[in-house]
């Protein structure tokens, strides 16, 4: 059987320490070398601070609401769908949607690294990222919950998805009982990114007061 | 592989920076670029999303655990680019020496293809002839101990603290490209993927708060698994 080696001293610690200098050596390197066009990172930058984010998937959610045939769709096989809505890509290439229930929590987490469904949030939030919440959610998902002011109904399992494979997950929150007769376009501002993740819940938007 | 990484379960009472504001996507501007030049470096095709994973786990503990997310990834990049033949450690160490190529490499991100790329992503679901060995609602378990059967030392993605457990085939994903495989460039091999679900008292017997009902599910390649 191969071995995997380990490297006594491996190449990133030719690097300066900072992680700002750390940046600036290999995007320069790469530039000489004619292996990346500066061009190209500002665009990719563009792409998740402007057009890849967390009111992509507050949309699936609002149309899932208010459209039973989407919804049951949505569950069943979410990628075709989210497909046909521009909605997949790199890091969402297959997505499975879960439902929040009086009987079932969802709750997302990655505890090998921090997979997460870019192309329907965007960038992870730190704290997804960070390496308490993946040491806990899996072992105490109820503890972390009452942290983040999740309150559980007495009548709700809860079911955390430890996405580590490419199958990237998507809850889809319960719709509050106080935004039911809004428009489809209203709803999507009660939608959060942790109300997506399972970390959260929907609530009314702040504008709306 | 130390599997500094793997995280699940480990005893940790510290507390998640919860919640956080959606903006700004990027706290620092260095955030912004360790992630655009990731992903315009791994166009370049010299390797693949569990080879870069791999990189990362793979870093000596004490950085893995002192380094911030970005911090990760940026080790992981330079390692990448050293051992993949890009780049050298010397110029790594200098990159004012090296000299200005005179134009870009044609397999180069273009700025017209990153819209594209990134909606397009890269699919892992590969179509086979096999047939799943295990059929939904049947009881499996977890290799025991989690390692990679292929490399010793290498690549895995089942978690430490689900390893000789036993859980249930919920859900059938297709084939999948194999990380434990496809990590080292040893080939795609995809295989079945399923959703197993583990009560959650199988995981963390002395998990005081949990409920019968509470489950953790994990998606697990079928030689992951062996009947129950």
């Amino acid at each position: 059987m191969p071995h995997d080696s380990g490297d006594g001293n491996p190449p990133h610690s030719a690097l300066p320490p900072e992680p700002e200098l750390r940046v600036k050596a290999i995007e320069s390197l790469l530039i000489r070398k004619g292996l990346v066009d500066p061009a190209s990172l500002d665009r990719i930058i563009d792409a998740y601070e402007h057009r890849i984010g967390p009111r992509n998937g507050a949309r699936v959610v609002a149309k899932a609401w208010t459209d039973p045939e989407f919804k049951s769709e949505l569950l069943r096989d979410a990628s075709p769908l989210l497909d046909k809505m521009e909605l997949s890509g790199r890091q969402g290439e297959h997505v499975v949607a879960v439902e929040n229930t009086e009987s079932v929590h969802n709750l997302v987490v990655c505890t090998l690294c921090s997979c997460y469904p870019w192309p329907l949030l965007g960038i992870p939030p730190s704290w997804y990222k960070s390496d308490a919440y993946r040491s806990r959610a899996v072992r105490e998902p109820r503890r972390v919950l009452a942290e983040f002011g999740v309150e559980l109904l007495s009548t709700q399992d809860v079911r955390v998805w430890d996405s580590t494979a490419e199958i990237r997950y998507l809850v889809l929150p319960m719709q509050p009982s106080e935004s039911l007769g809004a428009d489809e376009d209203a709803l999507v501002d009660w939608v959060t990114r942790d109300s997506m993740i399972g970390a959260g819940l929907p609530k009314r938007p702040e504008a709306a007061g | 592989m130390t599997r500094v990484h793997d995280m699940g379960g480990r005893p940790c009472n510290d507390r998640i920076a919860h919640p956080e504001p959606d903006r700004p996507v990027f706290k620092e501007e260095w955030h912004a670029r360790a992630l655009a030049v990731t992903l315009a470096a791994g166009v370049l095709g010299k390797w693949n999303l569990d080879a870069s994973r791999h990189a990362r786990e793979t870093l000596p503990p004490d950085a893995y655990l002192s380094f911030s997310y970005y911090e990760r990834w940026l080790a992981g990049l330079a390692d990448l680019l050293v051992r993949r033949g890009l780049v050298t450690v010397e110029e790594l160490s200098n990159p004012e020496s090296c000299p200005a190529a005179p134009s870009l490499v044609p397999c180069a991100l273009m700025p017209d293809e990153v819209l594209p790329i990134l909606q397009k992503g890269s699919g892992t679901q590969r179509d086979t002839d096999s047939v799943p060995r295990f059929r939904a609602d049947e009881d499996v378990r977890t290799r025991n101990p989690a390692d990679n059967a292929l490399v010793s030392g290498g690549h895995t993605r089942l978690p430490a603290y689900a390893q000789g457990r036993r859980g249930t085939v919920r859900r059938i994903h297709g084939a999948h490209v194999l990380p434990d495989s496809n990590a080292h460039f040893l080939g795609e091999a995809p295989e079945p993927l399923y959703s197993v679900a583990f009560p959650a008292s199988e995981l963390f017997p002395n998990e005081g708060l949990a409920r019968s009902g509470d489950e953790v599910f994990l998606d697990l390649w079928e030689s992951y698994l062996e009947p129950a």
